[in-house]
């Protein structure tokens, strides 16, 4: 067994884990819940009005503060108990307590009361060394020992560091006493190097902001475990009453210390504008500030002071409804991309196209700034992925436009470079990401999510839709020079699809990291069967929203290599560990698990018979009767909103953003229902049979079916049989009959509907639909295995079961699928179409990998003995899989493939 | 006799319940009061932590029971032996007594056994620290949140005086354990420091044992299994793991997920299942044994053994059976990016 690895990363808690990882580029410190920095905080604990502070945390927590700093230094106030109050009551309020606490004060005694009321990992905010070096131990051993995080300041005897030599001279000396004689580790301390005030008129305060920038650098470089952070708003000190300036100077000054270094920073989390959305002449005041350019004589200061008084404070008015439409254009085609709103979309992006010189910088500069954003928000986890989703359906409506005449212009300078006899020398655009379902599989849901979040981040998307086959997606990728293939899958023997490109990448030379996506696959089938084939780098990408982070990691020169060195050496080590853990399972043979069946009396069991025998076909069953069937969870799930149902509508975080969603959907289930968008097809059969082993012998009209099942072969402990779904049919040699069915549902009619979503550029509702498409599908199964039980089986009549109960499966029976845990054979899905006639009679087809055509369709077999219960085969042995190959008269070695993920 | 040795060559085996064991005794109020409460003012009957002093043969004959079962690591019988606990039996002023006379019931009953089995492997004395019956994070009056029925400072001196009893009374680790409010482990955890730097003594190991409550998966003061071990990781224990509340079918996930979070050695001593219908724990020993076997496979696992409801026979079946499965290595701790 190989050990797992311990990262040195600064590790805090509230209820919740916050890990400060070197991806995270910069952790927000809420501020107002400081007396010294907001009046109306200071207001509130003043007038003893607790409970309403509390609103102020919790805006905080709401617009994004990652960390909480809580400040009660005021000489008004009696800071030990007020900080103990705050902190307590905040303790039982769950939605802001999630997050880690800052404890601020200059006072040592009212950051100990702090650290008394919390249970999780504090930050203290600060220790220094001004009172000499005795005392600062002394406070760093008791932090230590309450296992608080410590801000160091940059202040010793003298006085407070503002050169950069001396900011880092204490900052190191602090290092040393910290690590050497307390036993701090060193991830655990955060230095404050002070930012003080600029442009304030007096030349020595020119350079504070390049001293604090260089010192971060310095400090980092040289004690790079430790992290740097900043009270931010001191910087704009001399601006105040102007926020407009103020939020513009933070900002800059933030871009270049967080590029020196700097980790986390108080800041007002919520108030902060975007670097890219500050007006150019101002970014370009506040950077010469900040960098001290051009600032002789205070020249770069004078003129921003100058400009601060054009632009006078703009008053934070709360925008109204329709308000923004007065902003600029790029203002406007950023809030409708954020916002998703279509509305305006044609016509502001006809403005912005007669606005700059060519339709391509109108997509370059305010589409994509606008989508940085989302970019930046989903990210942050600020916006949930309905939202950019939506975003994506603005972006592509708006460069639909401007299309068009991108085209003209390239024809045009085509023609221009001809006629001039020079060659074309086009450069070649954003990178490409091919994306595909693999052949035999049909689900693309995943793949299409994606798709539209890796296009909101400015890759060129090349879908090549589902059941592609291997040298048609390598052909492309040659052909088309894309910089990333990624493959999605669904069902299982897509895994082996997935090896096998794998292989041909390697054979044909290809050089294109391979993302791995969808539902069946995993880390660990990525680790042990995939990378090991294609040297160049395989990643496994568990959700649409880790895509991005993992693209930008591959097309990064920087960090290509190491990412994927790293992600070989995890993977390498996952191989390791999954082959050493093979050894400590132990298998019976399968002779001996054949005797430890499930055990069933069946001299004392009674069957049903059912109401007939023989199918039944539904040509066309009613959807408005399947709605109350359908299981909202995983419709949540495949737009990654994970949580129960109804619960996630009053979710805290997701809820409203799940109660758009649901609310779209019930809208687009109406128009389905009321235009017949969709006909549900269905059949069910129910046949003789006896199990002999691990055989069904099923009679059928056209003669016997020989149905094939997998055991159990896990040692179980004691009383525990070793389970096949053979046991919940009654052996030939107990004389009684008994009964097996079978059923396969599915909706047909979404292609001429997704057609049209895809021309209209509508993602969302493409994406929308295939997810209906899918709840009807196993909505409609599970109407049909309630009617099968409570009438046309009729093994449990009196059944009263809610949806809920349903959901969970606490009916009686089961309707395990071919291809599923408790039968992982896929062929057998052969068998029990033939029996149903189910392409002739609901036409649904099967691929070769056996994946059903429509998506949207479900089958599976009926079994009614009340002992029966889903389970997993897990692995098997090689005994077993022989012997099954004989029984199926099936090649071992195509018998092999088929069942590759069960066995070892 | 260092424990960190042993840990490194094999699964070690904490004992099992001991208010299971000593209900078998059905001891009357004259039993727990012995000569020495005889005119005692209030019942005493159920203050398990008393018959220390007035019963030491009862504790020290279901130690000796779950040694021989093969347990490697026997708690002391203190999980209420703090000023706060005993305030119940109005005994606050007998909280160091009682620890020091608990740690030799269990030295005792160790130096027996290892008389009676010479060449049996080495034992160790882990001083039980319970969570005490009141909370720091929590308010018992719904209408106030922001009050507490106790201080950080008042936990703090109660701790203190039970660990320096349980140091004076010669055990070899401190357990803080059945955490369901992390301030107050917090509270243990600075005690014990303050203890061993007051007086100037090498350290004695920390095990850690926190309790998820429910399906949750957080403590009772709301915290996921993550942020609770962020939140005690700086006591630098020799182990963390969880017990009681939950039995072992519940524990697996939460037991797998910390084996690959927690930077030192993990422990896991579940209930004997959920209480059936009759509040009684049912699951029978060799249950118990395999689940526990099946994390022990798994490498999830250092210091296995049992909680309420579990016997010396849970003890014995799950020593059996992990007996030859080696133990989970320390994960590797990187001192760079």
């Amino acid at each position: 067994m190989s050990s797992t690895t311990i990262k040195p990363y600064l590790r805090l808690s509230g209820l919740e884990p916050l890990v400060i990882r070197p991806e995270m580029n910069f952790v927000n410190v809420g501020e107002r819940t400081n007396v010294t920095g907001s009046k109306k905080f200071a207001r509130l604990i003043r007038e003893g009005h607790f409970e309403e502070a509390l609103s102020v945390a919790r805006q905080q927590v709401e617009n994004g503060a990652q960390v909480l700093d809580v400040n009660m230094d005021d000489a008004m106030l009696e800071g030990v108990s007020a900080m103990t109050t705050f902190l307590n009551l905040l303790q039982s309020e769950p939605d802001i307590a999630k997050i880690p606490i800052m404890i601020d004060s200059s006072k040592f005694e009212i950051i100990e009361a702090g650290l008394k009321c919390v249970q999780g990992r504090c930050i203290v905010n600060s220790i220094s060394m001004k009172e000499g070096e005795e005392k600062f131990i002394e406070q760093a051993f008791t932090c230590k020992a309450y296992g608080a995080a410590v801000i160091v300041m940059a202040f010793d005897e003298v006085g407070q560091a503002d050169t950069k030599e001396r900011k880092v001279e204490i900052c190191h000396r602090a290092y040393k006493i910290l690590t050497e004689q307390v036993g701090f580790d060193p991830q655990d301390i955060i230095f404050d190097p002070n930012i003080f005030a600029i442009a304030t008129g007096i030349e020595e305060h020119n350079n504070y902001a390049v001293d604090f920038i260089e010192a971060t650098r310095e400090i980092k470089q040289r004690m790079p475990l430790t992290k740097v952070s900043g009270g931010v708003s001191n910087v704009s000190f001399s601006f105040r009453g102007n926020d407009h300036v103020r939020e513009a100077i933070h900002s800059v000054f933030l871009f270049y210390a967080i590029k020196a270094g700097m980790d986390m920073g108080i800041v007002n989390a919520g108030q902060l504008v975007v670097y890219d959305e500050i007006e150019p002449t101002l970014k370009q005041l506040c950077e010469d500030v900040i960098l001290n350019r051009n600032n002789d004589n205070n020249e770069a200061t004078e003129k921003l002071i100058a400009f601060a008084e054009t632009v006078k404070a703009k008053g934070k008015v709360e925008v109204k409804d329709e308000a923004w439409r007065n902003e600029t254009v790029e203002k406007r085609l950023a809030h409708s991309l954020i916002n998703g709103i279509t509305d305006y979309i044609d016509a502001d992006t006809e403005e912005a196209r007669q606005k700059y010189p060519t339709p391509l910088e109108v997509i370059e500069g305010p589409l994509m700034d606008g989508m940085g954003i989302v970019g930046d928000l989903f990210g942050a986890g600020k916006m949930f992925l309905p939202q950019v989703v939506k975003s994506a359906r603005v972006m592509k409506k708006s460069v639909a436009i401007l299309t068009p005449y991108i085209e003209a212009e390239k024809e045009a300078r085509k023609q221009a470079h001809l006629a001039a006899g020079t060659s074309n020398s086009e450069a070649a655009g954003a990178a490409k990401i091919l994306l595909a379902t693999v052949k035999g599989d049909v689900h693309d849901i995943g793949k299409n999510i994606v798709g539209v979040v890796l296009g909101c981040n400015g890759y060129d998307i090349i879908d090549m839709g589902v059941m592609v086959p291997a040298d048609k997606i390598l052909e492309t990728a040659q052909r088309e020079n894309v910089a990333i293939i990624g493959l999605s899958g669904l069902i299982t023997p897509s895994l082996d699809e997935m090896v096998h490109i794998a292989k041909e990448m390697k054979r044909r030379d290809l050089k294109q990291p391979l993302l791995i996506g969808g539902a069946t696959t995993s880390r660990i089938h990525t680790a042990v069967k995939i990378s090991p084939e294609y040297p160049e780098g395989v990643v496994h990408v568990l959700d649409a929203s880790r895509s991005v982070t993992v693209a930008g990691s591959l097309l990064s020169k920087e960090q290509k290599t190491d990412f994927i060195a790293g992600l070989q050496v995890e993977y390498a080590k996952l191989k390791e560990a999954f082959n050493n853990k093979k050894t400590v399972k132990t298998y019976l043979p399968y002779a001996e698990a054949l005797r430890n069946k499930v055990a069933v009396d069946w001299e004392h069991h009674t069957t049903q018979t059912p109401c007939f025998t023989g199918t039944k076909v539904w040509e066309d069953y009613d959807l408005n009767s399947l709605r109350p069937f359908i299981d909202w969870k995983p419709f949540f799930i495949a737009w990654e909103m994970h949580g129960n149902f109804p619960e996630i509508l009053t979710d805290s975080v997701v809820g409203k953003e799940a109660t758009k969603l649901y609310n779209d959907a019930n809208a687009l289930i109406d128009k389905i229902i009321a235009e017949k968008w969709l006909t549900a097809k269905g059949t069910i059969g129910f046949w003789e049979a006896a199990s002999t082993d691990d055989e069904v012998e099923v009679t059928t009209p056209e003669g016997p079916v020989q149905l094939s099942f997998l055991r159990q072969q896990i040692k179980k402990a004691a009383d525990q049989p070793n389970l096949s779904l053979a046991d919940f049919i009654a052996p030939k040699t107990s004389g009684k009959k008994d009964y097996i069915g079978a059923f396969a549902v599915t909706l047909h009619g979404i292609e001429a509907h997704i057609k049209r979503f895809e021309a209209s550029h509508d993602d969302y509702n493409k994406i929308m639909l295939q997810a209906l498409a899918d709840r009807f599908a196993e909505a409609f199964a599970e109407a049909m295995h309630q009617q099968v039980r409570k009438e046309y089986w009729g093994y449990d009549i009196n059944e009263q079961l809610s949806n809920e109960e349903l959901i969970k499966e606490q009916y009686m029976g089961i309707r395990p699928a071919p291809g599923y845990p408790a039968c992982p054979d896929h062929t057998e899905k052969y068998k029990l179409f033939s029996m149903l006639k189910a392409t002739d009679t609901i036409g649904v087809q099967l691929t070769e990998s056996l994946a059903m055509y429509p998506a949207s369709s479900v089958c599976g077999w009926y079994f009614s003995n009340p002992k029966s219960q889903y389970f997993g085969v897990g692995k098997i042995q090689r005994d077993q899989l022989e012997d099954y190959a004989k029984r199926k008269h099936m090649p071992i070695e195509e018998a092999e493939r088929w069942l590759s993920p069960v066995l070892e | 006799m260092d424990i960190r040795k042993e840990l490194e060559k094999r699964i070690l085996v904490i004992d099992g319940a001991m208010g299971t064991m000593i209900q078998r005794h059905k001891l009357t109020e004259a039993d727990y009061r012995g000569e020495r409460f005889k005119d005692w003012h209030t019942d005493v009957k159920g203050n398990n932590d008393l018959l220390c002093i007035t019963q030491p043969e009862i504790i020290k004959g279901i130690h000796k029971q779950y040694l021989a079962a093969g347990a490697d690591i026997i708690e002391t019988n203190t999980f209420s032996s703090t000023t706060i606990a005993m305030a119940d039996y109005d005994m606050q002023s007998l909280a160091y007594e009682l620890n020091v006379a608990a740690a030799r019931c269990a030295k005792d009953a160790i130096k027996e056994f290892l008389a009676e089995n010479p060449g049996a492997p080495p034992k160790f004395v882990a001083g039980a620290i319970g969570p005490l019956n009141k909370t720091l994070s929590l308010s018992p009056d719904v209408n106030n949140p922001g009050y507490r029925a106790v201080t950080f400072d008042e936990v703090v001196t109660a701790y203190y005086e039970q660990i320096k009893g349980l140091v004076d009374g010669g055990v070899d680790l401190l357990l803080i354990e059945t955490i369901f409010d992390t301030l107050n482990a917090k509270g243990a955890i600075f005690a014990a420091k303050k203890y061993f730097r007051d007086h100037k003594q090498e350290e004695l190991p920390i095990m850690i044992s926190g309790t998820i409550t429910d399906a949750s998966g957080r403590t009772l003061s709301g915290q996921t299994l993550e942020a609770f071990y962020t939140s005690v990781m700086h006591a630098k224990p020799l182990s963390v793991g969880l017990n009681c509340a939950l039995g072992a079918a519940e524990m697996r996930s939460h037991i797998e997920e910390l084996s690959q979070i927690a930077a030192c050695y993990t422990s896991a001593y579940p209930n004997a299942g959920l209480p059936n219908a009759m509040g009684e724990y049912d699951e029978q020993p060799s249950e118990t044994a395999h689940f526990i076997e099946e994390w022990a496979k798994e490498g999830f696992v250092n210091i296995v053994g049992g909680c309420c409801g579990t016997t010396p026979d849970h003890i014995k079946h799950i020593a059996d059976h992990v007996k030859k499965i080696s133990p989970r290595p320390l994960p590797v701790v990187e001192h760079s990016l």
